[in-house]
């Protein structure tokens, strides 16, 4: 009998593992995707008809949560940028002696479950929070504007929840750089603006393109941040992908969206890292 | 004021920093407060304060059990999905072999796929197996999704060894199964115990997946999830807390035990 290699051997649990639960359910997915109701049959039960019409009129349908979850996770996305960067810039740049405690500050927060944290907000931005009546007294909103159940508050929340997923690529590769070449920038007149621009910022570029992707994945595909902070009018692909499963028991429908949403996000995740030319993701 | 402003723009960076800090920890502090509000069955409006909570954790109906099965299920997701990826990630980081790009492509991908996804599908097999959701099934979906997450941290930790030690090891008359315990496996630790860490509070924190493959039983995020709309008890706000300040603890002390062996 031939030797099996070293390697493989130590694949063989783990990819069989991804096998049977990653690849497998998606290749049901997709077959459930074009199943179509059981003429006469209970709610839930479907048979195989090939109807890739199913993918049209599932987009059609929910183009508008569609297009939601895309702006909102881009925004959330772009906004956790600009918080982290910065933050990240002071931990590995400024951080000292307390470099380690601030990164443990960073994770901190997961450790209060996600969820309680984003009631939390609910609470303190809410009408009963002292925020509202804050900004209304002091006349910078109007009495009937609220910040909860909006576009606003599902932003915001998404946003919040993953910063440190954002946070702590950035920190990773914006350490990795070598002060000397900020201060050769400076020496070689250039200004603090021109340094960023040209030293800094291409130099994190591995760390701008792993945050973004950790939050704009999990940000497109979230429901809970819509459905805690947000109104019926702002629900996300994830709300309906959700209440076709449990509610509507409407498989089809459900499987089509999620692949939808699947590959737009790879096209777009694909496009992006080749854009801006860093493949060493993995 | 020249002084003041010039001051200002110095420590502007580190200004940011602490105000970053503040609002990461804004809610985290109102979980806490709210965790003493003697609020009865919902934690809206402060009642007034009351140490009762703290005392009682188990009090709501509940909300320990549904502690209970999400440590239980972080543990074994953790564990399970630590040897797999590790596994993985030398295979990856040390060898060379025929399908090594198409392993980094399987490894990602469950990384580039939404949670409501890989739930979703998830329950989809199982239903066809006629598996039904619970226990086993949550396990199963938290290893998959912290599997990817173990194998980029330890092959970060790997590919940053200095391959002179375990040349050394080996110019030292080490064979190669006593380098690997010896020089490899110690240098690599740390990173693994950073995967396991990372994977026990992802799976800990989950709850779209989980929503997807639990069934009935819950855990402690959807226990939190399905009392959001009747209020959530002040209970919930301890054991949150809690489990704060625990894992602050386990960091800092992991971190000093890590330093004090650096110097000795």
């Amino acid at each position: 009998m031939k030797k099996i290699s070293t390697p493989y051997l130590l694949l063989i649990p783990g990819m069989g593992f991804l096998f049977t639960f990653f690849l497998l359910p998606l290749i049901n997915l997709a077959q459930t995707s074009t199943q179509t109701p059981v003429g006469g049959g209970d709610t839930g039960q479907y048979e195989q008809t090939f109807r890739f019409q199913n993918y049209i009129d599932a987009f059609v349908e929910n183009k508008e949560q569609f297009g939601r979850s895309f702006l909102y996770a881009t925004i959330a996305t772009v906004l956790a940028l600009a918080i982290a960067y910065p933050l990240a810039y002071a931990i590995a740049f400024k951080g000292g002696k307390l470099k380690n405690l601030m990164l443990v500050l960073v994770v901190a927060p997961f450790f209060t479950s996600f969820l309680l944290r984003t009631i939390a907000w609910k609470q303190i931005l809410g009408e009963e929070g002292f925020v509202v009546p804050t900004l209304r007294s002091l006349h910078i909103i109007s009495q009937s504007t609220t910040l909860t159940s909006s576009a606003f508050a599902v932003v915001a929340g998404m946003t919040y929840n993953f910063l440190p997923f954002m946070t702590l690529p950035l920190y990773a590769s914006i350490d990795r750089i070598d002060p000397r070449t900020l201060e050769a920038s400076g020496d070689l007149y250039a200004n603090g603006f021109t340094t960023f621009r040209k030293v800094t910022l291409p130099l994190s570029m591995p760390g701008v393109v792993a945050g973004t992707l950790l939050t704009f994945i999990p940000a497109a595909g979230d429901y809970v941040n819509a459905a805690i902070l947000g109104s019926p009018q702002t629900k996300m692909l994830g709300n309906v992908i959700e209440s076709r499963y449990f509610k509507i028991v409407d498989y089809p429908t459900a499987a089509a969206l999620s692949f939808t949403l699947m590959a737009a996000i790879l096209v777009l995740v694909t496009v992006y890292v080749r854009k801006a030319g860093t493949e060493e993701l993995v | 004021m020249k002084q003041i402003s010039r001051w200002f723009q110095r420590n502007l960076i580190r200004i940011y920093a602490v105000v970053a800090f503040t609002y990461l920890f804004i809610p985290v502090a109102y979980t806490f407060a709210f965790s003493f509000n003697d609020s009865g069955k919902s934690n809206l409006v402060w009642k007034g304060f009351t140490l009762s909570n703290w005392q009682n954790p188990c009090g709501a109906p509940e909300v320990c059990s549904a502690l209970g099965n999400s440590i239980k299920i972080g543990f074994l997701a953790t564990l399970f999905s630590t040897i797999l990826g590790t596994m993985i990630a030398f295979a990856i980081g040390r060898h060379k072999f025929k399908g090594r790009s198409t392993t980094n492509l399987l490894i990602f991908l469950p990384m580039a796929t939404p949670e409501i996804v890989l739930g979703a599908s998830l329950l989809s097999l199982f239903l066809v197996f006629k598996i039904n959701p619970g226990f086993w099934p949550t396990v199963i979906a938290h290893v998959l999704f912290c599997v990817s997450f173990v194998v980029v941290t330890v092959k970060a930790r790997i590919a940053s060894l200095d391959p002179r030690l375990e040349q050394a090891a080996m110019d030292l008359y080490a064979n190669e199964r006593e380098t690997f315990r010896r020089v490899t496996l110690p240098l690599v630790a740390p990173g693994i115990a950073a995967a396991a860490l990372l994977a026990f509070s992802l799976s800990f924190d989950d709850f779209i997946i989980t929503n997807f493959n639990s069934g009935t039983m819950t855990t402690f995020p959807k226990f939190i999830y399905t009392s959001a709309a009747r209020g959530i008890p002040a209970q919930a706000n301890v054991i949150g807390s809690a489990m704060f300040f625990l894992a602050l603890a386990i960091v800092i002390i992991g971190q000093f035990v890590g330093r004090k062996r650096k110097v000795s």
